[in-house]
């Protein structure tokens, strides 16, 4: 019952935070290009809007691939341990999380496709491919973490780095390993350098181009969920989680971060995006898992 | 466009507010989200489009009173007809509504979608849009500028809020109307062809 009610409040918890920074997102970005911008509550408003509306089906696949979008992505957060609040303690493992975290994507391209737009295949092409393009860095240097923890548990993983203060942080211990996390994240979350997937003016934004309606909103929801549990998942691994507010304040400090970077810069081509990722993260990868495994554990001088 | 003399339109009461008693509890309570998030189709037909752009960027900003641009007809509430519309572009502005989602919305920009303006006479181009899609507010101006645009768009928001705007119940009851002026204005092409029409 107590794991019942825990899920609950952190599905809850996800919801109502992740919801409002992104409306405060959008005011950033508003701010950054000298504007106004909408108010905090517009992404609620913009949810419930889209779920008041009709919306039509293409078929059994269309249907079900957004539920297992949706339910995929839900599953995956309640694995993701937000400060005191770890519903299966010892079970969440970096390997669970990123296996159904696919399920999530899958069920998006799934659907996507078979809405037979043309601009949604597309959209889905660039997606996977963008998500090859990220994923290897990424695991690369949560191996080195692993490596050195001896868990793949992430709230082991962060509750070791809490014992040794603020430079126990694996974001001091492997400063490399935070740039190529941080890289990733952007790529993982679709921000704008990375978010060739949904480029608007080009490809009509690509694997949302046939939704409308109640599909949209849950689409939407789907993409908070996956924010939630990327953002918490790079917190937990490289900032030390901590209690529920330190959580909640690195978060929104990262995602704002990532935010910011996002609304002054332009977007890559698809061939680009995985030619960088294929150079300049994973050769930092490549540098700082050979430290930690032939070093011991990463800028130990510090410590 | 010009009409023979024996294709007079048959003039109806299009625009009767007898829809609006089928509001229920949750159309109403829909009704005040639908109003404060507006995402609109910038397929822009004519050069009202023009206006668009300071409206959208930092000196007007019309995110701030929750409006949104949107990349395709499947997720936006409004599809704008910046200015004249000739009869090649009002078929895919017909396919374009037609695809849109229920609650939708139309807003007329200057005098050609009202009478023609300049084109009052022409051939090749509609002269009155509300005789081919239903329109919920025309912003008037040759062309409107931004402050008449962002007061057009706060009426249509307080329209919305009171259940005013049901150009889309509209087309739903009177849809052989609109359909008979469709097809006057296009011709006889019935195939839903794009590159032979
Ligand atoms: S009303 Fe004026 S500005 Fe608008 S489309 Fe017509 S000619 Fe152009």
């Amino acid at each position: 019952m107590s794991t019942f009610f825990k899920a609950t409040l952190l599905v809850l918890l996800a919801f109502f935070w992740q919801l409002t920074l992104a409306g405060i997102q959008r005011k950033v970005t508003a701010r950054i290009h000298r504007r106004v911008g909408s108010p905090w509550y517009q992404n609620f408003i913009d949810l419930f809007k889209t779920w008041s509306k009709s919306s039509i089906s293409h078929g059994f696949i269309y249907d079900f691939g957004v539920l297992m979008a949706l339910g995929g992505t839900i599953a995956t957060l309640i694995f993701v341990p937000a400060g005191h609040i770890v519903v299966f303690d010892k079970l969440d493992n970096f390997f669970v999380i990123v296996y159904l975290l696919a399920v999530g994507s899958l069920g998006m391209a799934m659907s996507a496709v078979g809405s037979g737009n043309p601009w949604a295949s597309i959209g889905v092409m660039r997606a996977l491919t963008q998500m090859l393009a990220y994923e290897i860095p990424y695991i690369m240097t949560v191996f080195g973490i692993i490596y050195a923890n001896k868990t793949a548990s992430i709230h082991a993983i962060a509750q070791a780095q809490q014992t040794m203060g603020i430079l126990g942080w694996n974001m001091f211990r492997m400063p490399l390993g935070v740039i190529v996390g941080f890289i990733s994240l952007m790529g993982m979350l679709g921000k704008k350098p990375y978010d060739a997937p949904i480029a608007p003016a080009e490809i009509a934004s690509g694997p949302l181009v046939e939704y409308g309606g109640k599909h949209l909103g849950m689409l939407m929801l789907q993409h908070e969920f996956a924010t939630f549990v990327e953002v918490g998942l790079f917190v937990n691994l490289f900032l030390g989680g901590g209690t529920l507010i330190a959580f909640l304040i690195k978060y929104f400090i990262v995602y704002i971060l990532a935010t910011m970077i996002a609304s002054v810069v332009a977007r890559f081509k698809i061939d680009q995006l995985v030619v960088f990722y294929y150079k300049v993260p994973l050769a930092l990868a490549l540098i700082q898992t050979a430290i930690v495994i032939f070093t011991g554990l990463g800028v130990s001088i510090w410590l | 466009m010009a009409l023979n003399e024996n294709e007079k339109i048959n003039e109806i009461d299009v625009n009767e507010l007898d829809c609006r008693d089928t509001l229920t509890f949750w159309e109403k309570f829909g009704n005040i989200f639908r109003s404060k998030s507006i995402w609109m189709l910038h397929y822009c037909t004519g050069c009202g489009a023009m206006e668009l752009p300071p409206t959208m960027t930092s000196r007007f900003d019309m995110e701030r009173i929750g409006m949104a641009p949107m990349a395709t007809p499947r997720q936006a509430d409004v599809l704008l007809i910046t200015g004249y519309l000739s009869v090649k572009t009002l078929r895919r502005i017909i396919y374009t509504y037609e695809q849109m989602q229920n609650p939708k919305y139309v807003v007329g920009f200057g005098s050609c979608t009202l009478n023609g303006g300049v084109y009052y006479d022409s051939y090749a181009v509609i002269s009155r849009l509300d005789y081919y899609i239903p329109v919920d507010l025309y912003i008037a101006g040759c062309m409107p500028r931004p402050e008449a645009v962002m007061s057009g768009f706060k009426k249509l928001m307080d329209m919305i809020k009171k259940g005013e705007a049901l150009g889309w119940k509209r087309y739903q009851k009177y849809y052989d109307w609109y359909k008979k002026n469709q097809i006057r204005a296009l011709g006889e092409v019935y195939v839903k062809d794009e590159f032979h029409e």
